[in-house]
C-alpha cells in the first residue's frame, strides 16, 4: 500500500490532517463548530463548478472557501448560527448540485466531492496542497498569540482588532477546507477539525500541547483512515468518521475517570495540582 | 394571456400524473415542515435539525442497502438519532454542538459506507443523487398515503402539544412549576421534529432538508409573532417555494446545458433563500420595538 | 508623576434606537483614585464602560485614556467569562497572555517572563490555582486570574465591569480591599462598576452615580446625598445612613417635592 499511486494519498493524507487537526484547535475553542460545517458546503459548490469549467478543483474550492470565509465573517457574529448564513450555505450546497448537474460525471462526482477518495489528489495537485499546509501553519503560529487570547478573552481592550482576527481565522479555515475536501470530502472535513481537537483537550490543560496533541490525533486518525480505506476498498470518509468518533468518546471516558472513581467532582478549593 | 401562460408554464405539467403526485406530496411535506419548523427556530434548535437531516442520509442509503423505501430509512435513523440526542441530553450548549458534531460525522461515515456498499453490491445507480440531493419526480405513488398518515399525525400531534410546547420552549422553569413534563415533551417535539426532516429528506434530499425545515418558518417568524399565523405564513411560503420549485424544474427540462432538467431541490433552496432575503428587507424598515 | 488625569469623560451622550442611554456624561480619574460607577441595571453603566474602552462610539463628546505612545494604556476586566470547562488554558497562560498576547509570533520562553507571571499571580493570591484549567475555577478565582492579566500590562487605568455581582460576600470584600490595595500601590486609577454601593464604601475615593443616562461625581459624601440623588432622578429620592451603611429610598415618581415621610413609598430600592 505504499507504492505508486498511493505515495500521493500518504503525503496528502498527513498534510490534511496537520493543517485540518492545528485549525481545529481554535474552531472547537471559539465553539464554531457550525463554521467547520458551513465553509465546506460553499467549497462543495466551488469544486463542482471547477470541475464543469474543466478548471482545477483545488482553485474552486480555494476560491468558494475564501468567499464563503468573508461572507460569514461579515455578515454573522461570532458563533451565531443565524438562519440567513444557513440558508445561504445550504444554497450552496443546492448549487454544487446544479453544477454536477450540469456534468456528465454526476454519480461518481457527487460521492467522491461529499465523502472523499482515497486517489483524490493529482500528482499536479500536490504541490499547491504542500504549498497551502506550509502557509496555513506557518499563519496559524504567526497568529498564535492573538488568536489564542481573542478565542478566549474576546472582549480583550489592547491590540487586537476582533474582526480582523476573526477574519484572519475564517481564512484559516478556508485554507485547511481547500487542501481536505479532495482527499476527505466536505461531509467529513469538519469531523477531522472537530474530533481531534476536541478530544485533546481531555489530555492536556496546556495550549501548547493541546494543538500538538490534536495534529497527532488527526493524523494518526488519517493514517489509519487510509489504510483500512486501502485493504478494504470502504470509503475513506466512513474509517475518518468512525475513528473520529472513537477517539472522541475515548477522551470523554478518560476525562470523566475521575470523577467515576471519586465518586463526583473535586470541590474547588482543593486545586492544588494540575489537572 | 396564454402565450404567456405557455411561456411560463411548459406543457404537460398539469397532465402529468408524476408532477400531481409531486406537487401533493411535495405540498403536504412543506406544511407538515412548516409546523414544526416554527417551533424549531423559536427553540433555536436549528442544528439539531440540520444534523438530523444529515444523519438521515445514512438512515437513506442504509434503506438501499436493505431494499427497503428511502422514506423507511430516513424515518429509521432520524428517530433513533433524535432518542440518542435526548437521552444524552448534553447540558451545556457548547457540549451539545461538538457532540452533535461527531454524531454528525459518525452519521455522514455510515452514510457514505451504505451508498457505497448498495452501489457495489446491488447495483442500485443513483442512490447518493436521490439520498443526498432528493428525487421529488421520481417517487412511487405509494408514498402519498405514507406521507399523508405521518404528516397529519405529526400535524396533529403538535396542535394538541401546541401550548404546553410554546411554554417549554419559552421557559422550561415555568412550565415545570405548572407541573408540565418537561422532558417528555421535548421528547415528542424531537421525535416531531425526525418525522418532518424525514418527509422533508424524501423531497428535497437530506442534506438540503434544512431548508425546507427552518427556511419559511424563519421568513413567518420574522414577518408575525404569533406562533398560529406563523403557521399559516411558513406553510403557504413552503408550498410557495415548493410548487414553484417543481413547475421551474419542469420547465428546465428544455434548458442547457444538457436539456435534462435542473434538480428540484436547487429551486427550492434558492426559492426560500430569495424568500428570506425579501422577508429581511420588507421587516428592515420597521422601527425597532425595542432599544438595544 | 504627571497631572494629567488618568481618565478624561466629557460631555458624552449616546443615543441608540432613538433612545437617549447616557446624556452629557463628564468626569475625570486620577491615578491612585478609586471610583465607583454606581447605578441600577439599565442606568448605562456598561454603555459608558463600552465607550471608555472605544467598542462604542459616543454620539457626542470625548473620551480621552492614558496610553503609551499609540497603545492604549487600560485594562479591562469583563464580567461574564469564560464558563466551557474544557479549554485547554491555565490561568498562568491567560496571564502570561496579558503581556504579549497581541504579539505576533510564539513567544520565547525566558526566565524573566515566566518569573513576572509568577509575581503577578502572587500579588492577587492566585499561585494555588494558577495551574488549573481555567474554565473551572469559582467565580472569584476567575476574577484573580482576570485582574492579573489586566494588570500585567502595567496600565495606568483599570476598568472592572460589576467585579461583586457573583461573589459572596467574604469574596467581595477581598476583591475589593485588593483593588484599594492595587490603586494605591500601583498608582493606578481604578473604575468600579456595580449597582450595590455599600461594598465600595469604605475604599471609594470618587463617585460615579448614574440615573438614567445622567451622572453625578464628586466624593461619596458630595453625591450620595438627597437632594442630588432627587435631582438626578427626576423624583423624591431619600438618602439614609444607617450603621455605616447607605440605604436610598425611591419615593412615588409623581412625587416633586418631599411630603411627609411615610407616604407613598413604593418600596425600597437599595442600591
Amino acid at each position: 500500500m505504499f507504492s505508486g499511486f498511493m505515495v500521493n494519498a500518504w503525503i496528502v493524507g498527513t498534510l490534511v490532517a496537520l493543517a485540518g487537526g492545528a485549525v481545529g484547535f481554535f474552531i472547537v475553542m471559539r465553539g464554531s463548530a457550525f463554521v467547520a460545517h458551513a465553509i465546506p458546503n460553499g467549497s462543495f459548490a466551488g469544486a463542482a463548478g471547477a470541475s464543469l469549467i474543466g478548471v482545477s478543483t483545488l482553485l474552486g474550492l480555494g476560491v468558494f472557501s475564501i468567499a464563503g470565509a468573508l461572507g460569514i465573517g461579515l455578515l454573522t457574529r461570532r458563533g451565531r448560527h443565524d438562519v440567513a448564513t444557513a440558508l445561504s450555505l445550504v444554497f450552496m450546497l443546492g448549487l454544487g448540485a446544479l453544477f454536477l448537474s450540469f456534468s456528465v460525471e454526476y454519480e461518481p462526482a457527487v460521492f467522491s466531492l461529499l465523502f472523499g477518495e482515497v486517489l483524490g489528489v493529482s500528482n499536479t495537485e500536490l504541490l499547491p496542497t504542500i504549498v497551502l499546509t506550509i502557509v496555513c501553519l506557518l499563519l496559524l503560529l504567526i497568529l498564535w498569540r492573538p488568536l489564542l487570547l481573542d478565542s478566549v478573552l474576546p472582549e480583550s481592550a489592547e491590540g487586537i482588532n476582533p474582526l480582523i482576527i476573526e477574519l484572519a481565522f475564517l481564512g484559516l479555515v478556508a485554507l485547511a477546507t481547500t487542501m481536505t475536501v479532495p482527499v476527505v470530502g466536505t461531509t467529513l472535513i469538519f469531523t477531522l477539525m472537530i474530533g481531534p481537537p476536541a478530544a485533546a483537550r481531555a489530555f492536556t490543560t496546556r495550549p501548547g500541547l493541546a494543538l500538538a496533541l490534536s495534529m497527532a490525533l488527526a493524523v494518526a486518525i488519517s493514517w489509519a483512515a487510509i489504510a483500512l480505506s486501502y485493504e478494504t476498498y470502504w470509503p475513506i470518509g466512513f474509517y475518518v468518521g468512525a475513528c473520529s468518533a472513537c477517539v472522541y468518546a475515548l477522551s470523554r471516558f478518560w476525562g470523566a475517570l475521575p470523577r467515576l472513581r471519586h465518586g463526583s467532582m473535586p470541590p474547588a478549593q482543593s486545586f492544588a495540582q494540575k489537572v | 394571456m396564454d402565450a404567456v401562460l405557455h411561456a411560463l408554464v411548459e406543457p404537460g405539467f398539469l397532465s402529468s400524473p408524476n408532477v400531481r403526485l409531486a406537487l401533493a406530496i411535495g405540498g403536504l411535506v412543506a406544511i407538515v415542515t412548516a409546523g414544526v419548523g416554527v417551533f424549531t427556530v423559536l427553540r433555536g434548535q436549528s442544528f439539531a435539525g440540520e444534523a438530523l437531516g444529515d444523519i438521515g442520509a445514512a438512515g437513506g442509503s442504509s434503506a438501499y442497502l436493505i431494499g427497503i423505501g428511502p422514506l423507511w430509512g430516513f424515518l429509521g435513523i432520524s428517530i433513533a438519532a433524535a432518542a440518542a440526542m435526548e437521552l444524552i441530553g448534553i447540558q451545556r450548549a457548547r457540549g451539545r454542538d461538538l457532540a452533535t458534531g461527531i454524531v454528525l460525522g459518525l452519521g455522514f461515515g455510515l452514510a457514505a459506507l451504505f451508498l457505497y456498499l448498495g452501489t457495489t453490491q446491488s447495483n442500485t445507480t443513483g442512490a447518493p443523487v436521490t439520498i443526498l440531493f432528493g428525487s421529488l419526480f421520481l417517487l412511487p405513488s405509494s408514498n402519498l398515503p405514507l406521507v399523508l398518515g405521518f404528516g397529519a399525525g405529526t400535524l396533529a400531534a403538535l396542535a394538541t402539544l401546541s401550548r404546553p410546547l410554546m411554554l417549554v420552549s419559552v421557559s422550561p422553569e415555568l412550565a415545570a412549576a405548572r407541573g408540565i413534563p418537561v422532558r417528555l415533551v421535548g421528547a415528542a417535539y424531537l421525535l416531531a421534529m425526525a418525522v418532518a426532516v424525514a418527509l422533508s429528506a424524501l423531497t428535497i434530499g437530506a442534506i438540503l432538508s434544512t431548508a425546507l425545515l427552518v427556511g419559511p418558518a424563519a421568513c413567518a417568524l420574522r414577518l408575525t409573532s404569533r406562533p398560529q399565523r406563523a403557521f399559516f405564513a411558513a406553510a403557504g411560503i413552503g408550498v410557495g417555494c415548493t410548487w414553484l420549485g417543481l413547475l421551474l424544474a419542469w420547465d428546465s427540462y428544455y434548458w442547457p446545458p444538457l436539456h435534462n432538467g435542473w434538480p428540484v431541490s436547487f429551486f427550492v433552496v434558492t426559492l426560500v433563500l430569495i424568500a428570506h432575503l425579501a422577508s429581511g428587507a420588507a421587516t428592515a424598515r420597521r422601527p425597532h420595538g425595542r432599544s438595544r | 508623576m504627571t497631572d494629567a488625569p488618568a481618565l478624561n469623560v466629557s460631555g458624552v451622550t449616546v443615543e441608540l434606537g432613538g433612545r437617549r442611554i447616557l446624556d452629557d456624561v463628564g468626569f475625570r480619574l486620577t491615578a491612585g483614585e478609586l471610583t465607583g460607577l454606581i447605578g441600577s441595571n439599565g442606568a448605562g453603566k456598561t454603555t459608558l464602560l463600552r465607550v471608555i474602552l472605544g467598542l462604542l462610539a459616543p454620539t457626542r463628546g470625548t473620551v480621552e485614556v492614558p496610553s503609551d505612545g499609540r497603545r492604549r494604556s487600560v485594562g479591562y476586566v469583563p464580567q461574564k467569562f469564560l464558563l466551557d470547562p474544557d479549554m485547554p488554558l491555565r490561568g498562568r497562560d491567560l496571564v502570561a497572555l496579558g503581556i504579549d498576547g497581541h504579539r505576533l509570533g510564539l513567544p520565547r520562553p525566558s526566565r524573566a517572563r515566566r518569573e513576572r507571571v509568577q509575581e503577578m499571580l502572587a500579588a492577587v493570591d492566585a499561585e494555588q490555582f494558577a495551574d488549573v484549567r481555567i474554565g473551572r475555577l469559582s467565580g472569584g478565582e476567575q476574577q484573580r486570574i482576570l485582574i492579573a492579566h489586566a494588570l500585567i500590562s502595567n496600565p495606568r487605568l483599570l476598568l472592572l465591569d460589576e467585579p461583586l455581582a457573583n461573589l459572596d460576600l467574604r469574596s467581595a470584600r477581598e476583591v475589593v480591599s485588593l483593588l484599594a490595595r492595587i490603586a494605591d500601590e500601583q498608582r493606578i486609577a481604578v473604575l468600579i462598576s456595580a449597582h450595590e454601593m455599600n461594598a465600595l464604601l469604605p475604599v471609594m475615593d470618587r463617585v460615579v452615580y448614574l440615573a438614567d443616562g445622567r451622572a453625578a461625581c464628586g466624593t461619596a459624601d458630595e453625591v450620595v446625598r438627597s437632594d442630588v440623588l432627587s435631582r438626578l432622578y427626576g423624583h423624591r429620592v431619600d438618602v439614609m445612613r444607617v450603621r455605616g451603611r447607605v440605604i436610598v429610598v425611591a419615593g412615588d415618581s409623581d412625587d416633586a417635592e418631599p411630603t411627609h415621610p411615610h407616604s407613598h413609598d413604593h418600596g425600597i430600592e437599595v442600591f
